[in-house]
Formats: C-alpha cells, sequence, structure tokens
C-alpha cells in the first residue's frame, strides 16, 4: 500500500515499524521530549518574531510591547523564555541517560549529539542577547569577550564579531539572525542524529549489549509512551509558564541595557552557570576559555572510552559523582566572586574533568 | 555431618585462608576498581565537607546585606490574584507620592480601565494630566488634557533632568521594579518602611538616608511613606504599612499585567492535565499490559 522509499514509508518506518527494545524504561522519554519541545520553541519564535525589533533603542520596548499590548504575546514569549530552559535541561537528562547506560559507543549517534549540545547552547546565549535587558547587554560582553583570548588576533576578532568597537546595534542585529536561523540547524542535526541511531540498529536498552532477539514495532507501544511523558512534561513546562513564570530569569534582565552601568553580578542563566564557573575559577584568561569549551567538547571524546558494555558498581558510582560535581558547579556559577567559592570552583571543575577520565576506564 | 556441610558451602569453610584474609584488607592489595573507588569516596566526602564550608561561609558573605523577610502577600499563592482593591489605592499613592519622581513609562491610562477603575473614572484621571502633542498645522508642539490611550506623563524631561533634581541619582522607572528586584514585592515594602537612624559607627552622607535593605544602606530616596501622608478614597487607615504594602501591590500589577490571568491558566490547566495524564497513562498501560504480562525463558 506504501510505496517503497516514498516519504511515508521512510516515515512509517522510523516512527511506525521501526523494531525497538522491550525492555526500555521511561529514561528513553527525553529524546522524543527534547523535539518537542523545540517544536515548541520555533513555533514561538516564528509568532515572536512578527512583533520583536532588533534596534538597540526599540529591542527592550518591543518585548514589553509583545507581554502587554499583542494579544497572547505574554504566552508566547513567556513560552519561549522558560522553553529555553526546559529544551537546555531535557538536554543533560539525555546526555546523563547517554553516559549512564554508556550510549557513546554508538559513536555517530554520540558525535552529533555533542554537536547539537553546542549549538543549543549557542543558540540559548544568543536568544538571550535579544530582549536588551542589562543581563543580555552584560552577558553578551563577558562571553564575546572570551574570544579576545586568542592570541595575537583576539581582540580583532571580538571588534568583527561586534562589529563595532563594543557590543551594540550590529551585534544585536547579526545575532538576532543567527538566532533564527541555528533551530534550523539543529533541526537538520536532529535528524542525522535520529538517521545515526536508527541506522545502528534503533535505541539502546538498559541492558547494555545490543540485540534484535526481542523487538516490539516502535507504534503504539513507544509512540503512546513518547505521548505520555510529552503530556507530562508539557504540563509541568506550562505550569511554570502560567504560575512560576519568572523562575529561570534574572531581576537584572528587567531592566534596559545600559552600557554605563555594570550589574553587581553578572551570570548567565542556569544551564551556562557550570562552564561558567569553571571559566571564572582559572586566572589565566586563555586557559579558562579552553577549559570552558573542553566542558563541553569533552563528551566528544567519551566513545575514545574503554568499550565495556557491562554496568559497573564503579561505573553508577563515578556518574552519580559526576552528577553532584555538575549541580556543586552549577551553584557556584552563581555565587558571587569569594576567594572560598573560586576555590571550590577550582577543586570542581577539576574533579569535572577527572570523572571523564573515570568513565573512559570503568 | 561434615560432608553434608560441605556439599552444601563448598569447601572454602574447611581451608587455612587467614593469610589470605589479612591481605584482601590492605590497600596495596585491592582490586583497581577498589582503589578507584576508595579514591572517589574520598573525593565526594571532601566534596561534601567543602560544601558545608561553603554553605557556612556565605552566611557570613551576606553579613553586610539584609535579606527581606518573607510578607504574606495574598497574591502570592499558587492560584490567588491580586488584591483590585489594593491595587487601585496603590495607584492612588503612586499618584499623590510617587509619582512625583518616579516614571511609569509603560503604563497606559487604558490599562487601568476594567481592572481598578471604570472607564469613565480612568478618563477623569488621565485628562488631569498635560500632554504634550504635536506638531499643530504651525509646527509648534502643544500641551493637552491626557486621553485613555496616553501614557502616565513623566516627571522630568530626561534622565539628566531627573538626576539634577534629586541630587545627582536617578529615581528608577517603576514600571518593572517588582520583578526588577531580588525579593520583589517583599523588598519594595522592605525599602519604604525600612528607614531608621544610623546605627552607631556608621556615617551617611549629605543628602543620603539610612536604610537597612536598600544594598549599601545608604539611599537617596527620602522616607517618602508616613501614617496618615494621604487619605484614602475608600477610607482604609492610611497607615505607613498599609500605604507600603497597596503601592508594592499595585506595582506587582503594572510588572505583571497579566498576573491573574496566567493564575486562571495555570488552574485550568491543572483541571486539564488532571484529566489528560491519567487518561495517556491508562492507554498507555493497556497497550504494554499484554508485553509486561508475557514470560520469557532462555534454555541453553
Amino acid at each position: 500500500m506504501i510505496r517503497n522509499g516514498s516519504l511515508v514509508s521512510i516515515l512509517y518506518g522510523s516512527f511506525g515499524r521501526l523494531p525497538s527494545p522491550i525492555n526500555i524504561s521511561y529514561m528513553w522519554n527525553f529524546g522524543s521530549t527534547i523535539g518537542l519541545f523545540l517544536v515548541s520553541q520555533i513555533l514561538t519564535g516564528i509568532f515572536l518574531t512578527m512583533h520583536y525589533v532588533a534596534d538597540v533603542s526599540m529591542a527592550f520596548d518591543s518585548v514589553v510591547h509583545i507581554i502587554n499590548e499583542v494579544n497572547y504575546g505574554w504566552v508566547m514569549r513567556y513560552m519561549h523564555m522558560n522553553g529555553a530552559s526546559f529544551f537546555l535541561g531535557f538536554i543533560y537528562l539525555h546526555i546523563g541517560r547517554g553516559i549512564y547506560y554508556k550510549r557513546y559507543f554508538s559513536v555517530n549517534a554520540w558525535l552529533v549529539g555533542v554537536v547539537l549540545l553546542a549549538l543549543s547552547m549557542l543558540t540559548a546565549f544568543l536568544g538571550y542577547v535579544l530582549p536588551w535587558g542589562q543581563m543580555s547587554f552584560w552577558g553578551a560582553t563577558v562571553i564575546t569577550n572570551m574570544v579576545s583570548a586568542v592570541p595575537k588576533y583576539g581582540t580583532s576578532i571580538v571588534f568583527w564579531l561586534w562589529g563595532g568597537f563594543s557590543v551594540g546595534a550590529p551585534t544585536l542585529t547579526r545575532f538576532y539572525t543567527f538566532h533564527f536561523l541555528f533551530p534550523f540547524l539543529i533541526a537538520v542535526f536532529a535528524v542525522l542524529h535520529l538517521y545515526f541511531i536508527h541506522g545502528s540498529g534503533g535505541s539502546g536498552n538498559p541492558l547494555g549489549p545490543f540485540s534484535n532477539s526481542i523487538k516490539i514495532p516502535f507504534w503504539p507501544y513507544y509512540g503512546l509512551k513518547d505521548i505520555l511523558g510529552f503530556v507530562i512534561f508539557y504540563s509541568i513546562f506550562l505550569f511554570v509558564v502560567f504560575i512560576y513564570s519568572d523562575t529561570f530569569s534574572d531581576p537584572d534582565n528587567y531592566g534596559k541595557a545600559n552600557p554605563l552601568v555594570t550589574p553587581v553580578h553578572i551570570k548567565p542563566e542556569w544551564y551556562f552557570l557550570f562552564a561558567y564557573a569553571i571559566l571564572r575559577s582559572i586566572p589565566n584568561k586563555l586557559l579558562g576559555v579552553i577549559s570552558l569549551v573542553m566542558s563541553v567538547l569533552i563528551f566528544a571524546f567519551l566513545p575514545l572510552s574503554q568499550q565495556k558494555f557491562s554496568l559497573s558498581i564503579w561505573h553508577q558510582f563515578i556518574f552519580w559523582f559526576w552528577v553532584f560535581d555538575f549541580m556543586i558547579l552549577t551553584w557556584l556559577g552563581g555565587c558571587p566572586v569569594k576567594s572560598m567559592f573560586n576555590f571550590m570552583s577550582q577543586v570542581f571543575g577539576l574533579l569535572y574533568f577527572f570523572s571523564f577520565f573515570f568513565f573512559s576506564l570503568l | 555431618m561434615t560432608s553434608t556441610l560441605c556439599r552444601n558451602i563448598g569447601s572454602k569453610l574447611l581451608l587455612v585462608q587467614h593469610g589470605r584474609h589479612l591481605r584482601k584488607q590492605q590497600i596495596s592489595h585491592f582490586s583497581r576498581a577498589k582503589k578507584i573507588a576508595l579514591g572517589t569516596s574520598a573525593f565526594v566526602a571532601g566534596a561534601g565537607a567543602f560544601t558545608a564550608l561553603a554553605l557556612h561561609y556565605s552566611v557570613h558573605a551576606s553579613e553586610d546585606e539584609l535579606h527581606t523577610p518573607s510578607y504574606p502577600f495574598k497574591h502570592k499563592g499558587t492560584f490567588t490574584t491580586l488584591d483590585t482593591a489594593s491595587v487601585r489605592r496603590g495607584f492612588q499613592v503612586y499618584q499623590q507620592v510617587c509619582a512625583a519622581c518616579h516614571s511609569l513609562n509603560y503604563l497606559a491610562f487604558r490599562s487601568l480601565v476594567g481592572y481598578t477603575h471604570t472607564e469613565e473614572e480612568a478618563k477623569a484621571i488621565a485628562a488631569e494630566a498635560q500632554i504634550e502633542d504635536g506638531p499643530n498645522e504651525k509646527g509648534k508642539m502643544f500641551m493637552r488634557p491626557g486621553k485613555l490611550s496616553d501614557y502616565m506623563p513623566k516627571p522630568y524631561k530626561n534622565d539628566e533632568e531627573a538626576r539634577a533634581a534629586n541630587n545627582g541619582a536617578l529615581p528608577p522607572d517603576l514600571s518593572y521594579i517588582v520583578i526588577a528586584r531580588h525579593g520583589n514585592e517583599d523588598y519594595i515594602f522592605s525599602v519604604l518602611t525600612g528607614y531608621y537612624d544610623p546605627p552607631a559607627g556608621v556615617s551617611i552622607a549629605d543628602g543620603q538616608y539610612f536604610n537597612a535593605y536598600f544594598p549599601g544602606q545608604a539611599i537617596s530616596m527620602a522616607q517618602a511613606l508616613y501614617n496618615e501622608i494621604i487619605e484614602y478614597e475608600d477610607g482604609t487607615p492610611a497607615t505607613q504599612s498599609q500605604l507600603a504594602k497597596d503601592v508594592a501591590t499595585f506595582l506587582r500589577w503594572t510588572s505583571e499585567p497579566h498576573h491573574d490571568e496566567k493564575k486562571l491558566y495555570g488552574f485550568r490547566l491543572v483541571l486539564f492535565a488532571a484529566m489528560l495524564v491519567p487518561l495517556c497513562w491508562y492507554l498507555k498501560k493497556r497497550t504494554f499490559s499484554h508485553i509486561k504480562s508475557k514470560k520469557l525463558a532462555f534454555k541453553a
């Protein structure tokens, strides 16, 4: 009935008859949930672009206009703002599940996943600049200034990125362009991610070894399970949007960007805090920037680990230690710059990288 | 009996293994994995100790800044709305006290209609303001009475004028002040009621005042709210704390004009999810039931 090779056939093969392991748990729901949030972010983003003005004198006011005057603009704005946190949050859970069950041996899918993580973080950062609040402006200033650590050409590259001698009008417009463009790139890489997962025999399973012996079709089993996940996670998300809409936002970002007044505590959104803590703890600028980049790129080295599929107690132990370390770093990233917090960031930053060394052994 | 014991638990019990047991307890004879686990446990323990220490230090770090207490504003509840009467009184406080120095750039007179005031009342309030309009057919700007579509008039023409009139300090715009400050309405209430004489040893410069809750404790705004400084049109006793509470509630509304609508949608969402989640859960459970009740056995 369905012609072989047609788009319908490919879709049905990917989400219908796809043979899936019989024993995968709710931990396998995060991937599809990220997909849901990607679609949600793109849709709400499209509605926001209809009213947003990417100009330094009007950006902040246009966001206020969206919230106060546009019909259901506040819903779109708060969904988009909190959606970024949920999107990145579910990506972290997804990565955590991947490390716990050693999914990094599906090398292609894993590496595309690392690219997706980097792209998502970049897109989130670009988006955070757009409302042109105090934290948007100063966040952009701090993060773009990191590039100046590049020897010899650093300062020139930073000026080139800014389109001037400070974060300003050209910076905002180009950030807006890339913030609009990157989600579609993320969608392409997401399809590639699925392609590699399905190409290497489909989802893994909590027991580890790959097996074709007992599989069930994706639909209705995991299709319905994913829908259940969508309903639960999206309800929690909308609850935050409607009741606790400012949970993840910084009060400083409700003030218009002012290049002459630096906020007392400049800190990024919660999902960057672990990397920010590592960056801040290293006195040498270049080393700090390299460590920050490596804190994300280090995931790409996990496929080089010893190929052991068994989940030993030691692996689990290191995993939970790493989760603990990640949380402590996140907390430290939001703390004021005091010598004790700085010292702790150095210790936990080092342990963060050590955890990966142990992952590779166990 | 011995033979029965041996059959059941193997021959290990009867062998002399004293030395082996001792060796097992020495770290140098631990397996590699055990050594790693031991080392990591030490790290975790150390990390826990550091955390405890850091939390202890953070208490000291915040000594120079007084955190605002949490006040029982009714709208803080999950599904509770703003007290509209309090918002209306708060607007009166803003108009008669705060508006002398602070702007409210993002609030139009029309926003009051249907929430705190009737259309006629809002029109009358707007008409009291003089708004610059133009240019007219002669190319001149002119002043006219305010209309519903106008935004609240600014007390100063620009920031420079505002600074010049306030000893160099810029009175912030109040539209988003509640969500633009840590502590939200609690902070606003605390600052408005937190004026004290400076403690011994603390000197305050001319044109500044000691406020326990303002970061740095030296604030350029003089105490603005006193008992009975205005007379409420609804007869509520205008004590200092009542005035501060009302204006804080009003400023929560200006920061979040959709506050009540948001919570209504949140409530509807809970009802909707309470029906949809069990339905989806049941559907999934029912679909999986024949797989979950299957027993598999592998025989070599």
